[in-house]
């Protein structure tokens, strides 16, 4: 077996455990918020022998142990549950929700790499200016909070210029243009942090990495300088800055309730506040599993792609 | 010497230090490296040499000043734009540096390290280059080169990491070869295999080399000429047979004096006394007059370069009078 294949296949396996204690965490954490599902959703004027009623029909006097492993055991075969106040299965709300919330983040994650990466390079490789500017974009993207920097866009390009919707969404599937358009906003708004967190790592990893002796032996070689920056130092650079992308992740998921509820886009986010508000477990939890796997995946993905970018990464630990 | 490979006339070099002050790291060297000749360019840590290894290949840091030239083939290469001295390094000069595990890009196979070097001067095919990148691998003898093409450098002992790295520098047939303490990172037995690899493929290629160290032990090994830098300066050159049989430089004579041999088993290694002045502020007469035996009121004033009539060099006043002065 390549040690790559075996690299994948063991990082692969480590990421079931950190799926199991995961699912425990989400299931535990919204039952530790205060307030009762059944009075919530059957208001002050309920009599206890009503209430008493909906818990039993719910499951939610079963001891936490059963009703852990109930839900698990759907899980595993598929089914999320039901919405406890609609009675709807989660599988296709799940279905509904899920391609916003990942057209949201995978869009703004783009953006951000594909400003942050050339930006933070030219940080590191070019002249005073660069470095200036670059400086004053980062400090800018890492401090001003995304519904601040959310509603300024929407005051100027929705308000002033008219340019664009404030909020609304269409699917892609229904109108691929239109869709776009309800999008750029708030891809904006989360791209401008992720970008500066991707400038700011990549310049540090470039500059530590042009500073090595092997930059000086690729241009006696007379290597090219923008082949020694962007095919060399570039790859060499890469780890940390696909790492904090792979972190970022986590942050653009969690940025995404925030912009979802700002623009009232119907992701997964805004279930989740919803559901959270209900007391209304069984979505809170599904959001938060689809959520939280999905954050794992992309740690594994980042992995499996550190460990391609450098071979001494998938070599470690194999002799 | 006409007919040299590489000819380096009067170079000087200052390098920017932190207050405001410059360090004239190279003052006033004159060396020639003829075709298939290996010189050895001897001194400590700090005379200059590595500087004067770094000023040949146009990789100086930032801000340094160069004077002087330097000649490749008869062509000056000081007054060369960025674009020019590129398609030179690697192609007709070419850098063996001091450690090869620092050397290697750890994100690139070697093979296609040593096929890079190719294809920055070379106009070939992919399948070319890799063809003879492990061509060359073989030659440098990394064994069973095809299969070793795609391996990471940290999956090479630090001998065979310096071999890919002699591979790639002498893909273009370069004119001239700069190996920079190309054996100080290895360990002794491999030192010789390294040494005599490089002589060997480029005695047979007409390369000239400037093999720069602080061993004398690699000089006698390897070297035809030598010549021994102190302080920035060239204090003495000659073949290697007369520097080591009759040194006349004070200093060369104590460098030697100084190397461990096998017939002094006991006692101390006599050691230089005082320290390498400050080359900020450099002493205006001879630089190793404060750490010389034989200082004279004449040492107040720079030595002149006496020409030997075995062909060597000497900048010492002692010498005067044994012939006429050079220039």
């Amino acid at each position: 077996m390549s040690p790559r294949l075996r690299f994948v296949l063991r990082r692969l396996a480590l990421t079931i455990p950190v799926l199991f204690v995961m699912s425990v965490f989400i299931f535990l954490i919204i039952r530790l918020v205060p307030g009762d599902p059944v009075r919530t959703m059957l208001g002050f004027r309920a009599t206890p022998a009503n209430v008493a009623q909906v818990r039993a029909q719910l499951h939610l006097d079963d001891p936490l142990w059963t009703q852990y492993r109930d839900w698990i055991t759907g899980v595993l075969h598929g089914q999320f549950g039901q919405d406890f106040i609609s009675k709807a299965p989660l599988g296709e709300l799940l279905a509904q929700r899920i391609p916003v919330t990942l057209e949201l983040t995978l869009l703004s994650m783009l953006l951000a790499v594909a400003v942050g990466v050339p930006l933070g390079v030219r940080a590191a490789v070019g002249g005073r200016w660069a470095r200036r500017l670059t400086e004053g974009f980062v400090v800018f993207g890492i401090s001003v909070p995304d519904f601040w920097l959310g509603i300024m866009l929407v005051l100027f390009f929705s308000g002033t210029m008219m340019w664009l919707p404030p909020s609304g969404f269409i699917s892609f599937a229904e109108d691929p243009g239109g869709n776009l358009h309800y999008m750029i906003l708030p891809v904006l708004t989360l791209a401008v942090a992720e970008a500066a967190y991707i400038v700011r790592t990549t310049r540090g990893s470039m500059l530590g990495v042009m500073g090595r002796p092997f930059i000086v032996y690729l241009r006696a070689k007379g290597t090219r300088e923008r082949s020694i920056v962007y095919r060399h130092a570039l790859r060499n650079a890469a780890a940390p800055i696909a790492t904090v992308i792979g972190i970022q992740f986590g942050v653009l998921l969690g940025g995404a309730i925030v912009v979802e509820t700002l623009f009232a886009l119907p992701g997964v986010g805004r279930l989740i506040v919803t559901g959270i508000n209900q007391r209304n477990y069984p979505v809170v939890q599904a959001g938060l599993l689809v959520v939280a796997t999905f954050f794992i995946l992309i740690s594994l993905i980042t992995d499996v792609v550190v460990g391609f970018i450098d071979p001494r990464v998938s070599d470690r630990g194999q002799s | 010497m006409t007919g040299a490979v590489l000819q380096i006339e009067d170079l000087r070099v200052r390098i920017p230090v932190p207050g405001g002050r410059w360090v004239g790291a190279v003052d006033g060297v004159t060396l020639a490296v003829g075709s298939g000749e290996i010189v050895g360019l001897v001194g400590e840590s700090g005379c200059g040499k590595s500087t004067l290894g770094g000023a040949v290949m146009g990789l100086l840091p930032g801000g340094s000043e160069v004077s002087g030239r330097v000649l490749l083939d008869e062509e000056d290469l000081r007054g060369l734009t960025d674009e020019q001295y590129r398609r030179i390094r690697g192609d007709d000069i070419a850098l063996v540096s001091q450690d090869p595990a620092s050397s290697l890009d750890p994100t690139f196979s070697v093979g296609a390290q040593v096929a890079e070097a190719i294809r920055n001067h070379r106009d070939v095919s992919r399948r070319a280059a890799r063809e003879r990148a492990v061509e060359l691998l073989g030659i440098v003898g990394i064994p069973d080169p095809r299969a070793r093409y795609a391996d990471p450098p940290h999956r090479f002992s630090g001998g065979m990491k310096q071999r890919v790295v002699i591979a790639a520098a002498l893909a273009n047939d370069p004119a001239v070869l700069i190996a920079d303490e190309p054996t100080t990172a290895l360990d002794v037995t491999i030192q010789a295999q390294i040494l005599h690899l490089l002589r060997d493929l480029t005695v047979r290629s007409g390369t000239g080399v400037l093999l720069i160290t602080h061993d004398l032990g690699v000089v006698a090994q390897v070297c035809d000429r030598v010549a021994v830098m102190y302080a920035g300066q060239v204090v003495e050159q000659g073949t290697v047979r007369d520097l080591f049989a009759r040194p006349l430089h004070p200093y060369t004579r104590a460098l030697l004096d100084s190397q461990p041999a096998a017939h002094h088993r006991s006692g101390d290694l006599p050691v230089i006394p005082g320290r390498v002045p400050d080359l900020t502020e450099p002493p205006a007469g001879c630089r190793f007059a404060s750490r010389c035996a034989h200082v004279h009121d004449r040492c107040a004033t720079a030595p002149p370069v006496i020409g030997m009539p075995n062909g060597g060099q000497v900048a010492c006043w002692l010498h005067q009078a044994v012939t006429e002065e050079v220039r």
